[in-house]
């Protein structure tokens, strides 16, 4: 194991989150905040409970799992993409790294940022709604289950695009539909019977279910599908990432 | 000698079909500086990109210092520097930064006294704390060396490492090649410039269309192939040699107000002094002197031009 690569490149993300620390942080706080306000006080104060939690608490999960899903792919990408784009890359390729440090490393950093903002998240959210958390140690779980399998996601997406378009794309037209309409802001049993089959195709649904279930003690689908499902995400990811690095696809020519 | 680096077979097609490298054989030894040369596109970079882990090949192999680069990876990549073609570093991270990141990310520990050496050998220590986005582009082309020169690597890989460089520059890259193959690194470089490889190498390899054509001493190259001519204009035409200066060959054009004089190039340096003096002492004048050597260059053009341009070449040679 090459412990002092890892370390570099985990070090040189880390560092890199640094240089962009407000626009990194303070754009999903200032955002999350908005929804609190919004949704919280304002419009939640006029809904009625949802499985015995006030509106605004019920969405907390939706959006810290919303902010986790969209952050780990968007950092992950962003990683791997840059240097591709700017050539430099060919010194990590031309370095005595194995695939797996590779992956560790760079999927390390970015889920580690986007654990952080989740967690920043959700002590803002303390701030604007009674907050209640029963499972936390599954809390966390669930929470560094899915910022490794999104980062892996975005690793992946990173090494596929081939220009910015590409790699803003995915996420906007892919992931934030998915994550708006994989309960969310919503308990699946208020669309109609039809809606309800339909959304369980959305792989977000069981992310979300299974983190509000940490918090809550209730979810939309049984907390053991939940979890079966956010760790077959995480084999689909490795599976691919490991089919990438034995073909050295869009990495070598 | 064992060879530090072995090639054997080694084949590119790259994946729009283009043979890039035709089973290319070269051995690289322990200490010495080579040379490749050869024109754009003849597959220098694919060579190195590939010995380096950044192509991968269609066939042959490849060993440095007995270690497969497929198989054994992690032990053939911790010997190897690599200085890329293309000018391609970070933007915001600084000087310092960057050249740390390399040595770790080829498994060193840190150690910020040999950073500091690199960095003052090649004249980037006052702008050790700079982002590299201000640097220009000759300081960046320093900060790849150092970026490659990080890990201490035994084998250094310079891809036209003086393109684009100014002659203080490239005067100052002479003399670190030089340096570091005194500590007994070897040092593989691409170039256009003969003059580089003319100046700097032991050996030259002639790499064209995918094709190793010739790889040499470049002493005995130069011996072969490098005769020198010294042209005297003479300030009265002369009618015939005289007799007494029969031993050196000489020979006289331009209706006898040129002598040319034959000479190998390293043998007979002393032999112009004496041809000069014995001149004078037989009363020829002369108004003008100069050398003609054929060179690598000349050497160069000859081997890589296509088959039917090198006809053309020495038919237009005939008077
Ligand atoms: N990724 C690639 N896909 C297809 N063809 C490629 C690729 N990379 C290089 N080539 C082709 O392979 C040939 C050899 O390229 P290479 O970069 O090795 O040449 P070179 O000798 O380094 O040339 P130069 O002196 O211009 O740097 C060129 O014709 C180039 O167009
Ligand atoms: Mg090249």
């Amino acid at each position: 194991m090459n412990l002092h690569a890892v370390r570099a490149i985990y070090l040189f993300e880390m560092a890199r989150t640094r240089r962009t620390l407000l626009q990194s942080v303070l754009a999903p706080v200032i955002s999350t905040s908005l929804y609190f306000v919004v949704f919280g006080s304002a419009i939640g104060a006029r809904i009625p409970e949802v499985g015995g939690v006030s509106y605004g608490a019920f969405i907390v999960p939706g959006l810290v799992m919303l902010n986790l899903l969209t952050q780990s792919v968007s950092n992950a990408s962003f990683a791997i993409f840059f240097p591709k784009f700017s050539r430099t890359i060919y010194e990590l390729l031309s370095a005595p790294v194995s695939h797996f440090e590779i992956v560790l490393s760079y999927v390390g950093a970015a889920a580690t940022k986007s654990i952080l903002l989740s967690l920043i998240i959700l002590a803002t959210a303390a701030f604007f709604v009674p907050l209640r958390i029963e499972h936390p140690a599954w809390m966390l779980f669930f929470l560094v289950l899915t910022a490794l399998s999104f980062s892996l996601l975005g690793f992946i997406l990173g090494i596929w695009a081939d220009n910015f378009e590409k790699l803003q794309l995915v996420p906007l037209l892919v992931i934030t539909p998915l994550t708006f309409l994989g309960g969310s802001f919503y308990s699946i049993d208020m669309l109609p019977p039809a809606w309800q089959t339909v959304t369980l195709f959305n792989p977000v649904v069981y992310l979300v279910s299974g983190f509000r279930w940490s918090f809550y003690g209730s979810a939309d689908v049984a907390v053991g599908v939940s979890l079966g499902m956010s760790l077959l995400f995480l084999a689909v990811f490795v599976a691919i990432v490991t089919w990438i690095f034995r073909t050295g696809y869009r990495l070598k020519p | 000698m064992q060879p530090i680096i072995s090639i054997s077979g080694l084949a590119k097609t790259y994946d729009s079909g283009f043979v890039a490298l035709k089973g290319v054989d070269l051995d690289i030894r322990p200490g010495e500086i080579f040379a490749l040369l050869g024109p754009n596109g003849a597959g220098k970079t694919t060579l190195i990109s590939i010995v380096c882990g950044l192509v991968r090949p269609s066939a042959g192999q490849v060993t440095v210092a007995g270690h497969d680069i497929v198989r054994d990876y992690r032990a053939a990549r911790e010997m190897i520097g690599l200085v890329p073609q293309e000018l391609t570093t970070d933007s915001f991270e600084t000087v310092w930064n960057t050249v740390s990141f390399s040595r770790g990310l080829f498994g060193r520990p840190p150690d910020p006294a040999h950073i500091e050496r690199v960095l003052k050998d090649l004249s980037l220590w006052p702008k050790k704390d700079s982002k590299l986005i201000t640097l220009s582009g000759g300081m960046k082309r320093r900060v790849l060396i150092a970026k490659a020169l990080s890990h201490e690597p035994r084998v250094l890989f310079l891809d036209e490492p003086t393109a684009g460089v100014d002659v203080e520059l490239r005067r100052d890259m002479w003399q670190l090649v030089r340096r570091l193959r005194d500590t007994g690194v070897t040092v593989i470089l691409t170039t256009h410039y003969i003059e580089e490889a003319e100046e700097m190498a032991d050996r030259v390899g002639v790499i064209a269309r995918g094709e190793l054509i010739l790889v040499e001493d470049k002493a005995t190259l130069m011996r072969k192939l490098g005769g020198k001519q010294l042209t005297l204009q003479l300030a009265r035409p002369l009618a015939q040699i005289p007799p007494a200066l029969a031993h050196y060959g000489l020979s006289l054009a331009k209706g006898g107000r040129e002598i040319l004089y034959r000479y190998e190039a390293e043998r007979e340096e002393t032999a112009i002094v004496d041809l000069l003096q014995e001149l004078g002492a037989a009363g020829i004048g002369f108004a003008d002197l100069h050398t003609t050597q054929r060179s690598l260059e000349d050497i160069f053009v000859s081997l890589v031009a296509e088959p039917d341009a090198a006809e053309a070449a020495e038919a237009g040679k005939q008077p």
